[in-house]
């Protein structure tokens, strides 16, 4: 059987384990490649399941992407507990070792940038929901006695749709706030589109999908910064906090491919 | 480079994270690097705009922005009458040319 050779990471040379019985994307475990200062992790994939044609069928099954999602998050994962991982985007596919090598080579002034960027840092995920349903709350009529007249009705009705515009006004107010005392702790900050809750599955609506690069030695302070923001007195708002990821979301800007010096000057022809 | 430092333990991470936070993650950021093996990178992009697609309705994709079926016509009428309607204008713009006077100029 053919195997080819999928990548998950690019980091430096490091001397600690991987986790045993860590397995990739195709129950193959991991290896590193070192080239120079730079080591690929990688692992050997079934050509049936890894050509161009195969993965673009694959790719359109939901349950074949979640496993390797999946499996490719927990090898870089793995990574992340030990040093700093440049993360690579899902399915990128060599045909043999020296592929491998040839790009490691190319791109080593590049890897080296970025590497040395994210060096010691971590990546938070920080969302901030806004409950769908606000209990009626805060309105002061409380279970509401049958309104009187249409007057009444009215004004019950005004007084709902204040609480609601309240309650989008504080979200708003508390997500700005929440990002600018969180991207003074963060090196670095992205804002993320808002997820579909449909897909999250998280209750409420997504206002704020957030990733901060936040150093190592500071991670526990970050995390505590967001309880504490998260424990505020905020009702019908919720903060959900995910990671320490590989940083992901930063780990594309500078990667001095030629497409991206293009994009730092959208204006000028090349 | 340093080592790690002790971090705080996981959050909404590992086996249980979240789906959308993984593909978010593994699909949508990371570096882009063309590997051997081509993976269009439109597919992919399709791929998520589809998956968000399989669970939100067509008026939330529409909501949301996303409305590229509307252009394509493998996947929309209205696309393939407008291709129609600009191919018909583009052969009349030839044949006019060929022989100006026999085709009228008026378009649909």
């Amino acid at each position: 059987m053919t195997t080819l050779r999928y990548v998950y990471a690019v980091c430096r040379p490091f001397e600690a384990p991987l986790q045993a019985q860590l397995t990739g994307v195709s129950g193959d475990p991991p290896r590193l490649l070192p080239h120079g200062d730079l080591v690929a992790v990688v692992s050997h994939v079934p050509e049936a399941d890894f050509s161009e044609q195969a993965l673009r069928g694959h790719l359109e099954d939901l349950d074949w992407l979640t496993g390797t999602a999946r499996a490719h998050q927990q090898v870089v994962d793995a990574l992340t507990a030990v040093i700093t991982p440049l993360p690579l985007r899902l399915a990128t596919v060599f045909r043999d070792d020296s592929g491998v090598r040839v790009m490691l080579e190319e791109r080593e002034a590049a890897f080296g940038r970025t590497l040395d960027r994210l060096d010691g840092c971590v990546e938070w995920g920080v969302k901030v929901h806004v409950e769908a349903e606000p209990e009626p709350a805060a309105a002061p009529a409380a279970p509401g006695p049958k309104p009187a007249s249409g007057r009444d009705y009215l004004r019950q009705r005004r007084q709902q749709s204040r609480a609601k515009d309240d309650l989008w006004t504080r979200a708003e107010e508390f997500a700005t706030g929440l990002h600018r005392s969180l991207s003074d702790t963060a090196e670095d900050a992205r804002l993320h589109a808002p997820q579909d809750p449909r897909l999250s599955g998280a209750a409420g609506r997504n206002v704020l999908n957030a990733a901060y690069l936040v150093h190592r030695d500071v991670s526990e302070e970050f995390v505590e910064s967001v309880d504490r923001r998260a424990k505020d007195d905020t009702p019908g708002i919720r903060v959900e906090l995910t990671g320490p990821w590989a940083a992901y979301s930063f780990a594309g800007e500078e990667d001095a491919g030629e497409e991206d010096v293009k994009d730092k000057n959208p204006g000028e022809a090349p | 480079m340093t080592t790690p430092s002790r971090l705080p333990d996981p959050y909404g991470q590992g086996q249980s994270a979240n789906l959308a936070d993984i593909l978010e993650r593994v699909l949508d950021k990371g570096v882009v690097i063309a590997g051997d093996i081509r993976i269009n990178l439109l597919d992919i992009e399709l791929l998520t705009i589809k998956l968000r697609l399989v669970v939100a309705s067509v008026d939330k994709a529409k909501e949301m922005g996303i409305d590229w079926w509307e252009s394509d016509p493998a996947l929309s009428s209205r696309a393939r009458q407008d291709e129609l309607t600009r191919e018909n204008a583009e052969l009349r713009e030839r044949l006019r040319e060929l022989d100006p006077g026999r085709v009228p100029r008026e378009a649909p």
